[in-house]
């Protein structure tokens, strides 16, 4: 052991260069697990709809509750959303500051539009006798519905964080890496609607 | 000619909390008179030490993987405590509750004990305990310096600690569910359990869960993205290996629990009908949705200590893991299968016998990569030179323990022996003759393997072969009665008992969970005198076990930074390839090392969430808005900290790094 | 090791059990649930048994002290016997998969005996004896319905006659379980499950709830009579002596959360009951689950429907229903159907309900059920599996 003592190791053993873990680099892998985990819950609420998804309990069905048009509108609004936030994507991989900022004020008018019309609707439906107490077709629609509501809620408080510290710090790094995180978050919720939308509005009504 | 519904009676400012929700038992007295006292000594002691700044900045608000290890762990050990104490009074009860008598407890009481006893056991006690050791390991083993997130790490801690001060409360205010762990509905439903007890348990296990799921992210990517060079997932070493494929389960499970559980809450709360019994809602749905996540998690428990008993059969065996591929992949053919067989908790549902023999013999499917693992122990000792150290012991007793609890898991699985078996004595006997004989004894065997690993000196081994001993002899004492309690067709959660003859076996069983009770004691014991005898049970070389893993290559405790230079991995076992081919530490040529600052959002964020879990349990309304904004302001804030990390200055490297080489020389 | 003393205490202290019930049942089927419990653990001692062995030998063998013992540090693998490993694992489970396949269809709960001893073969044409089983909170009902007679924790039944028992509960879920008997099925409220059993010597047996209920849950037993026909037939008489009915008000007073039940009979039992109980429409007024399922069927009943709803009138807590507290107090869906409607849906759904579980298409052809008629009946009981749940 002692003749070890003064010198440094030879064998390779040790890294003695100094190298770099890019800060950050486990974010995206990490964001990505979350999504999937996120997924999951998605995929449990689908089950629970699949399963419910007929028990009107002797009470109205989808045909006299869901206004197709309106639901079209929505789709349309989150779907547009997602395309102006890649819009503000590209505009922030350019370095163009006030660009990223202003597409990404648009995503968010069509996040906010998206839930304003689904308030619209649960107020409707619960003012109709038609609240998530009725029946369990009813219960699982809320709960689906409601969830993706919810995390679009987030993810527009998420946005707003985002535009305050883009604004404040510019497009560095790490807002680089938060942006493009809640990108995903965003188009994520998007891929979910459009199983809502199939699964619940548009099977629901055929 | 019935009252009509009405909603709880609430104030404003205290929602449901009122005098009478103090229980009405003089053992909760008591039991609140001596954690009072305890406590109360103990924050004098704090503050008289002057313990607060230490304990706030070094341990409560730090990101080091290591330090959040260990008090994973003494979370686990405290609430092992609370979950034993339970388990005594069920074998009271059931010792006294013959010939009439209704024995000491009532059954709103007793029915709380054992539903307490399983959750604090499974999500307070073992889940603790194997993420402790994973926190604390995996870094190490992988030669990395932190995981991935270390401040998501600090805070899915303290919302383990929240989901546990939340269990704990309901022991003095209110009560806890009288459901069974699993709070199947409609029993868990409003109208069958109307006060708070299912709320505590529902939002003990959802602040707790957040916890258990983003841990389980974090050291997934931990695993995925921070080995050290050279270390493929072919050279990972098998501790590490179970670590995986544990969070993967975590990752894939969780949710499912998280989501069920938030559907069981808004049936509770708004009134829908997911698990109603009329108006669509469909029990079964819960029962099937739980185990999809249940199932999976009996092996998030045990994968861990699959991984703790390789490390340490083929440390003290002196000899390289007996097929290290076959443990791989029986791990993730363990992994897979485990999600294809949650049926198995319910054959006596009613379904089909196709459906029932297909779950039937996925479950016995899984036995054969388990049996291949115990095998491959087996011929790691075989040729090998066996130290019966204390976690050899451990191991030894958890091989012969382990193979009896899999046969009557298998026998189980035979449905139609399940139907004569299903919820008997016999299932319980079962399931604590795997998690005792599997979790409970890794556990030992783990914290007398890592301790000298994380505290420089060892731990006793005459209190710990007392307490080895006492357990396994207790265990045995303990559960044999109830396996042949079972066979005499005695159902579990029983209060009284009509058959004057079942008496001597829970006498016995008595006896055992007293044996039981002496070795817990003992470990305490073995922590209280290593710790006073730990200058001479002190190891200073790092290496007191002739370790095969890269844990072992550091100091003891490890530094912060837990190695001065990444090791390059060559082999499996790359501490012993390292030591067989004589490598040098490396002496000078120290760099600033990059790492993580602490902070204090994490308490503050869980400290909120754990508001907002009380605040809902008992409808205070005003609280349960002002602690979710917090929360979420909180949360927003702590985004505008952009400033997280700082670099540990070279010569503070070198000056750390001389005085191990000091004590390395003076050791030698 | 002391573990081996203990080991060796174990098969003592089994045969010490004084009643070691799921051993030594007095039914047929139980007799033969027990057979595949000895059956497979024998199976698994052929491997279990060898490596508890091999543990302690190598343990002691290659203990440190023991110099003469061969040391091969590296020695981590060998093909042969990694092979040899994996397989006697997967031979026994292979053995046991097809045990367990074989066993759990002969065994299944819902298959009406062919045989009520392991001599004696069902006689052809005979019915079983139907005993309908309501888990109320926290009591056993028994409604015989070619009797007419109920009774409160008892029961009895003939020696050598094959019981179908159907169960269903009125709150929340139990399991149904005389060990002597047969094995457990859960009863569970809005359903209806089956078990299939036969109990072959005298004598009186227990009966509990073995799936946790709630407060009373310990003392949910009751006393099952096996004797022979005179037994029974006297059994019979003395609940017709309680002169008592259990209608449908007295059935709701009865469902009312009580401990420790005592013994009760009627002699006679509304008809529709059981089947109201099973459809939650007890209550008058209230929908019942098959009109329920229906209507789904035809897409609800339109916005009108959403409003069809009446205060319950039964509350499970004495103290009144705690309303969810977002949520409306509970209520039930109001019946569109007449008396006569309900008469005629009873009458038809009884066959249904009574039709057995055919699992054939999932079997393959090769195995056929043992005493079943010609494949061409099992298709038409098909069609009518869909309404075994209801």
């Amino acid at each position: 052991m002692s003749a070890s003592m003064h010198s440094n190791d030879q064998t390779g053993f040790w890294e003695l260069e100094p190298h770099h873990h890019a800060e950050g680099a486990s974010t995206s892998l990490g964001f990505w697990i979350y999504l999937m985990s996120d997924c999951l819950m998605f995929a449990v609420l689908f089950a629970v709809f699949g399963v419910l998804g007929h028990n009107y309990a002797g009470g109205p069905g989808p045909k006299e509750l869901f206004d197709l048009e309106l639901v079209a509108l929505n789709t349309a609004f989150l779907l547009i959303s997602s395309i102006t936030f890649g819009f503000g994507m590209l505009a922030a991989h350019e370095g163009n500051k006030s660009g990223a900022l202003r597409w990404l004020f648009v995503t968010l008018l069509f996040g906010l539009g998206f839930l304003c019309v689904e308030l619209y609707e649960f107020n409707h439906l619960i003012h109709e006798g038609a609240g998530p107490q009725r029946s369990a077709f009813l219960s699982a629609f809320f709960a689906l519905v409601g969830t993706h509501g919810l995390h679009v809620t987030f993810g527009s408080i998420w946005l707003v964080t985002l535009m305050v510290q883009v604004s404040q710090k510019g497009l560095i790094p790490a807002n680089m890496r938060r942006l493009g995180c809640l990108s995903m978050f965003w188009h994520f919720l998007d891929v979910v609607w459009i199983g809502v939308f199939t699964f619940v509005y548009l099977m629901g009504m055929i | 000619m019935t009252p009509a519904a009405t909603a709880p009676h609430t104030t404003f400012l205290f929602g449901k909390l009122g005098f009478d929700a103090i229980p009405q038992e003089p053992i909760v007295w008591a039991t609140f008179a001596v954690v009072a006292l305890g406590g109360i000594a103990l924050l004098i002691a704090l503050t008289y030490f002057k313990l607060w700044g230490y304990l706030w900045k070094e341990w409560f608000t730090s990101v080091d993987h290591k330090k959040i290890g260990i008090m994973y762990m003494i979370l686990g050990i405290i609430m092992l405590l609370r979950g034993f104490a339970d388990a005594l009074m069920m074998r009271l009860q059931q010792v006294w509750a013959f010939n009439g008598s209704e024995g000491y407890l009532n059954a709103h009481h007793y029915d709380q004990v054992f539903t307490a006893h399983g959750v604090i056991m499974i999500f307070f006690a073992a889940m603790p305990f194997v993420t402790g050791f994973m926190n604390y390991v995996v870094p190490l083993q992988i030669g990395a310096r932190d995981v991935s997130f270390p401040f998501l790490n600090n805070f899915s801690f303290w919302m383990t600690a929240g989901g546990a001060i939340i269990i704990m409360m309901s022991l003095f205010v209110g009560e806890f569910a009288q459901t069974g762990w699993l709070a199947f509905p409609p029993l868990s439903g409003i109208d069958a359990s109307p006060g708070v007890g299912v709320d505590y348990y529902i939002w003990a296990l959802q602040v707790a869960g957040v916890g258990t799921t983003l841990s389980g992210i974090n050291l997934l990517v931990t695993i995925v993205k921070m080995r050290a060079p050279g270390m493929t997932m072919m050279k990972m070493p098998v501790f590490t290996w179970t670590a995986l494929c544990t969070n993967v389960l975590i990752v894939a499970s969780f949710p499912v629990l998280t989501m069920t559980l938030i559907l069981l809450t808004l049936d509770r709360y708004v009134g829908t009908n997911f698990f109603t019994n009329d108006l669509g809602g469909n029990s079964m749905m819960y029962v099937n949705l739980i185990w999809i996540w249940g199932h999976p998690e009996v092996y998030i428990l045990i994968l861990p200590c699959f991984g703790i008993f390789s490390e340490v059969t083929s440390t003290f065996a002196g000899k390289r893991l007996f097929g290290y591929t076959s443990m791989v992949y029986a791990t993730i053919c363990i992994t897979i299968l485990s999600y294809v067989v949650w049926l198995h908790h319910f054959f006596t549902m009613g379904s089909g016998a196709s459906v029932n023999s297909f779950f039937g013999i996925t479950t016995m499917i899984i036995s054969i990569p388990t049996g291949a693992k115990i095998f491959n122990w087996l011929f790691t000792m075989y040729k090998g030179r066996v130290r019966f150290e204390l976690p050899m012991m451990w191991t030894v007793a958890f091989m012969v323990t382990f193979t009896v609890g899999g046969m009557t898991g298998v026998l189980l699985a035979v449905p139609p022996a399940d139907f004569v078996l299903h919820n008997s004595l016999f299932l319980i006997a079962h399931f604590h003759n795997v998690i005792i004989g599997g979790v409970v004894f890794a556990v030992f065997a783990g914290i007398n393997f890592w301790w000298p690993k994380a505290f420089g000196f060892r731990l006793d081994p005459f209190f710990g072969k007392i307490s080895f001993w006492c357990w396994v002899i207790g265990y045995w004492l303990a559960f044999t009665p109830l396996y042949v309690l079972g066979l005499m067709g005695v159902t579990r959660r029983m209060r009284v008992f009509d058959d004057p003859d079942l008496r001597i076996w829970f006498a016995i069983a008595a006896l055992g969970a007293a044996v039981i009770a002496v070795g817990i004691a003992a470990f305490i014991a073995q922590i209280a005198w290593s710790i006073w005898k730990r200058k001479e049970l002190v190891d200073v070389t790092g290496d007191p076990w002739g370790g095969r893993t890269l844990e072992w290559a550091t100091s003891s405790p490890p530094p912060a930074y837990n190695f001065a230079f990444t090791p390059v991995i060559r082999d499996l076992d790359a501490w012993w390839d390292m030591k067989s081919k004589k490598a040098q530490r490396p002496l000078y040529g120290f760099l600033p090392i990059h790492m993580p600052k602490s902070t204090g959002a994490g308490v503050v964020l869980a400290g909120f969430a754990t508001i907002f879990g009380v605040a809902m349990i008992w409808y205070i309304w005003w609280l349960a808005i002002a602690s979710f904004a917090a929360i979420v302001i909180g949360a927003i804030i702590h985004t505008f900290n952009y400033n997280r990390d700082y670099h540990i200055p070279a010569n503070e490297v070198e000056t750390v790094e001389d005085e191990r080489t000091r004590q390395l020389a003076l050791g030698a | 090791m002391k573990l081996k003393r203990f080991a060796a205490l174990l098969p003592i202290l089994l045969i010490a059990a004084c009643k070691p019930v799921v051993l030594a049942p007095s039914g047929d089927v139980a007799a033969q649930q027990r057979d595949l419990l000895v059956i497979s653990t024998v199976l698994m001692l052929l491997i279990i048994i060898p490596v508890i062995f091999l543990t302690l030998y190598f343990a002691w063998k290659y203990r440190e002290s023991n110099k003469d013992a061969d040391y091969q540090p590296d020695w981590d693998h060998s093909t042969k016997l990694e092979l040899v490993i994996w397989a006697a694992p997967l031979l026994i489970i292979i053995c046991l998969g097809a045990l367990t396949w074989v066993g759990t269809h002969l065994l299944d709960p819902y298959r009406p005996l062919n045989r009520i001893s392991a001599t004696e073969q069902a006689a052809p044409g005979e019915e079983p004896l139907v005993v309908e089983v309501v888990a109320l909170d926290w009591k056993w009902l028994f409604i015989y319905p070619e009797y007419g007679v109920a009774s409160v924790n008892d029961m009895a039944v003939p020696v050598d006659r094959a019981v179908e028992f159907k169960l269903t509960s009125s709150t929340v879920m139990n399991a149904f379980y005389i060990p002597t008997m047969a094995g457990m099925i859960y009863a569970m409220p809005g359903m209806e499950t089956t078990l299939h059993g036969v109990i072959n010597k005298p004598g009186t047996y227990d009966g509990f709830s073995s799936h946790y209920s709630g407060a009373g849950f310990s003392h949910m037993r009751f006393k099952a009579h096996a004797t022979d026909t005179d037994g029974f037939n006297a059994w019979i008489a003395k609940a017709r002596e309680s002169g008592a009915t259990l209608d449908r008000p007295s059935y709701i007073e009865l469902s009312q959360p009580t401990e420790n039940a005592p013994v009760q009979y009627w002699a006679e039992v509304d008809p529709e009951l059981f089947p109201r109980v099973v459809q939650m429409c007890v209550e008058e007024g209230r929908m019942c689950m098959s009109e329920m399922m229906a209507l789904d069927a035809q897409g609800g009943t339109g916005l009108a429907g959403a409003i069809n709803v009446a205060q319950l009138p039964r509350a499970r807590n004495v103290t009144g229903t705690i309303r969810p507290v977002f949520g409306t107090a509970s209520f039930m869906v109001t019946s569109f159907c007449t008396p006569e409607d309900s008469a005629r849906m009873f009458a038809s759904s009884d066959t249904a309900v009574t039709a057995p579980f055919d699992p054939s298409p999932m079997r393959g052809h090769a195995l056929t059920r043992p005493g079943a008629p010609a494949a061409s009946g099992l298709t038409a009981l098909d069609t009518e599996t869909a309404d075994r749940n209801l």
